[in-house]
């Protein structure tokens, strides 16, 4: 399987299978069109007489010759021979948790997934109590995994910060005894954020997620406070200050992270902005909501989006080396030295590698799927986990969806979203199909950066 | 080659056959969340 796209002057090969990036002339690129998989050793006569009104015998005999070269060294219509690994995609020890330290928030922004914190529950603290034991079944369930990953998240986890504390600590100390190493990340919205919360963030926290979506007529008309007023105003400085902060650490990783909407399809002009306020680990991503509120995006909004996403590519590879540069999350793509491939298939990993815990300690397959009650899957105090759920998760990888084991782009997007999946198509295998063709297109400019970059080399 | 240029070197099938040890960072694909899109991850395999 080949996909092959033009975009800002360049006509782009991508070999899905082996994961070979061509960047080849129109010549091999109508080429392409004409062949397939099987691939004959000499150049067809019909095929070289179709292209002799506009191309030289020599050259399209010589493009032939290329094409031959790169099928024979396994870089184009390489075969499919994944199969043989599917026994590795079974179920695997859980690694990475989000602990939902505060079902509450200080903010009320229209498209939270999370109904405003309260996961159509009830707004709830997390004790420390469940914290630990959450801490506990983790280190259980990941049997011989080294490294294990613990988000905070909410609601807003700084509601509840000293539980925070408390729960690092205990980490801390359990790591040498189990052969353990912890990392910790932290979501957080600013509000409450002060030097203390900063310290602590930037020494303990590997990585750190500063929402906030842009502008600030575009933050504060969806992330408001209780009373109305947005929040942009407070929070923009106490990220400044973070972030300056964080490069006297011990990590440097970060990022600012927004949602756009149908109110702000020109949202390249929010991650200018975000640059512009000092940042340059971006990350502004599509509103996933019910086609029936205001703010979602719909089919109808996709030509305009996907406009938006080629501008913003064209800038950054305009502004790649300059001292303007900025990473942009969804751009950011390593075609060398990313994950192996079976990473890549598994997908998100949740309900199998991942789960989420509720201040109650109840277990679920990832943070989107808590307040669902019908997939609650375990509870932290009796260490328990339901061995058929994790088991369906760990089969809903790329292989286990029909859409995306023929889709180009499964190596990089992984199979989407379960969540999603469930909740606007009714199956964790049937893929969303609005973030499916936001996702390609991402892909297809990420590849375009480093195909310039390679270019300009 | 004059008409094609190959911008990586890496092959997908060979990182498949010494992979899926699981080390690495869990990958979160929606767009709520802290963690990675799966392809701008680091691999963490030791004998790699
Ligand atoms: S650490 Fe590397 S080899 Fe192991 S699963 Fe992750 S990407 Fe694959
Ligand atoms: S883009 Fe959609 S169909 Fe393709 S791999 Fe991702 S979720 Fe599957
Ligand atoms: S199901 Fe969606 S939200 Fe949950 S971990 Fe997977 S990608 Fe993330």
């Amino acid at each position: 399987m080949i996909h092959k796209y033009e975009l800002n002057g360049y006509f782009i090969v991508l070999d899905v299978n082996s994961g070979a990036v061509h960047l080849v002339d129109r010549l091999i690129y109508e080429l392409l069109d004409r062949l397939d998989e099987n691939l004959s050793d000499n150049c067809p006569p019909d095929l070289l007489k179709e292209f002799s009104s506009r191309y030289s015998q020599k050259e399209i005999l010589e493009a032939y010759e290329e094409i031959v070269a790169l099928y024979r060294a396994g870089q184009l219509f390489s075969c499919d021979d994944y199969d043989k690994f599917a026994n590795l995609m079974v179920e695997s020890p859980v690694k990475a948790m989000c602990l939902h330290i505060a079902h509450d928030c200080n903010l009320r922004c229209q498209y939270c997934f999370a109904g405003t914190g309260e996961y159509m529950g009830h707004r709830q603290l997390m004790s420390f109590e469940v914290g630990k034991a959450a801490i506990d079944y983790l280190i259980h369930h990941s049997k011989n995994r080294h490294n294990l990953e613990l988000d905070f998240f909410g609601g807003e986890p700084l509601m509840n910060f000293d539980v925070v504390k408390q729960v690092v600590e205990y980490a801390r100390s359990q790591e040498k005894l189990h052969d353990k190493l912890f990392r910790f990340t932290i979501t957080t919205n600013g509000v409450l954020l002060d030097d203390d919360k900063i310290d602590f963030i930037n020494r303990e926290m590997s990585n750190v997620v500063l929402s906030i979506d842009g502008r600030k007529e575009v933050n504060d008309r969806v992330r408001s406070r209780v009373d109305g007023r947005g929040c942009y105003e407070s929070i923009l400085p106490k990220f400044q200050k973070l972030v300056q902060a964080r490069r006297e650490g011990p990590f440097d990783q970060y990022y600012v992270r927004g949602t756009f909407t149908k109110y702000n399809k020109d949202f390249a002009n929010d991650v200018l902005h975000l640059n512009d306020m000092g940042f340059d680990q971006i990350s502004v991503e599509p509103v996933v909501a019910d086609p029936s509120a205001p703010y979602a995006l719909t089919e109808a909004d996709l030509p305009e989006v996907f406009a938006e996403y080629e501008r913003l590519a064209k800038i950054m590879v305009d502004r790649a080396g300059t001292d303007r540069d900025f990473n942009f999350f969804h751009f950011m793509l390593d075609l060398d030295q990313g994950p192996c491939a079976i990473k890549r298939l598994r997908g998100c990993g949740c309900g199998n590698e991942y789960v989420a815990v509720t201040p109650d300690g109840d277990v679920y397959p990832c943070h989107q799927f808590v307040g669902h009650e019908e997939w609650k899957m375990g509870n932290v105090f009796d260490l328990s986990i339901d061995p058929d759920r994790k088991k369906q998760f760990a089969h809903a990888n790329v292989y286990g969806k029909e859409e995306c084991r023929k889709c180009w782009a499964k190596f990089y997007c992984s199979g989407g979203c379960n969540a999603n999946s469930m909740q606007y198509c009714g199956d964790i295998l049937k893929p969303h199909k609005l973030s499916c063709e936001m996702e390609k297109k991402r892909l297809e400019c990420a590849i375009m950066i480093q195909a310039a970059a390679c270019d300009h080399k | 080659m004059k008409h094609v240029k190959t911008i990586n070197t890496a092959n997908l099938k060979e990182s498949a056959v010494k992979g899926g040890c699981g080390e690495c960072q869990a990958s979160c694909q929606s767009a709520c969340k802290t963690s990675c899109t799966v392809a701008n991850q680091k691999c963490e395999h030791k004998g790699k």
